[in-house]
């Protein structure tokens, strides 16, 4: 066991930990923060990948975006005395057993699977060549997600305004 | 465990992740919840597409993907969350087993 295996573990540990506290807790604002334990857990993972670029957007734009809107949801639509989260009692059992039998198959699948023989290449720098085919081989997809993006900030903004100022 | 860590364990933890977010998905009804379990689901997604980039699987174009995941990510968060605050403001809840103004 070098460093590299004893990091994955602890960042892999955290990561799952934390992400069956968002599934399992009862209180929404402690779900939140555990999202932010899960988003965090997996950033670490990418730095393991040797991920930089893509670590850093994690944090920024999980962490830095995602994760205030959902605690600004939080905020906006619960009453500060009932923050208690409705369990759906009915639907628990088939729940767990859909959930363990995917998360069965795939553990199953891939451990069992005979990888390619990895080619682990020393790190290098991403930000650079992902800017490259960012601007050459995946142009029209980067056009098209900065159009969306306009789309959903406007629908967003639309969608969210009270019914009455519509009306005047 | 004296395993190597390689590709298979990042799956691993990835497959993890992805059936706490379908056990989330089903087993919440406040929808602000359901968006937590999807936001897992995509980190899960991710993890694999950086993966396979790292283990030499797939060239670059798979981080390229994990950026535009990202992004659709953060666009379906702003929406849902204009949908639930509109929902909030009309009827009043926040769980999506309590809207059914179209039954009957």
């Amino acid at each position: 066991m070098n460093w590299y295996d004893i990091l994955f573990y602890a960042f892999a540990l955290i990561t799952v930990v934390s992400a069956a506290g968002v599934v399992l807790s009862r209180n929404i604002v402690y779900a939140a923060f555990s999202l932010l334990f899960t988003f965090f857990g997996v950033a670490a993972l990418y730095v393991l990948l040797s991920a930089d670029f893509l670590a850093i957007t994690q944090i920024l734009l999980y962490v830095g975006g995602v994760l205030v809107l959902i605690v600004f949801g939080v905020m906006l639509t619960n009453r500060a005395n009932k923050v208690e989260v409705k369990h759906g009692g009915l639907t628990l059992a088939p729940a767990v057993l859909v959930a363990g039998v995917i998360a069965g198959t795939l553990i199953g699948v891939l451990t069992t699977t005979k990888w390619p023989a990895a080619s682990f290449e020393p790190y290098e720098e991403t930000a650079r060549p992902l800017g490259a085919l960012l601007m050459t081989q995946f142009v029209l997809p980067f056009e098209l997600a900065s159009v969306l993006l306009l789309v959903a900030l406007v629908g967003a903004v639309i969608i969210a305004r009270r019914e009455k100022a519509r009306r005047v | 465990m004296t395993v190597h860590v390689g590709l298979t364990q990042f799956l691993v933890v990835s497959a993890i992740l992805f059936s706490l977010g379908i056990f989330g998905v089903m087993t919440r009804k406040n929808a602000i919840m359901v968006l937590m379990g999807i936001e897992l689901i995509l980190n899960a997604a991710n993890i694999n597409f950086v993966a396979f980039t790292r283990f030499g699987l797939m060239n670059l174009s798979g981080q390229v993907t994990a950026v535009f995941v990202i992004i659709l990510a953060a666009a379906e968060a702003a929406v849902l969350l204009a949908i639930v605050l509109n929902m909030f403001q009309q009827i009043n809840t926040v769980n999506v087993d309590e809207v059914d103004k179209l039954k009957n």
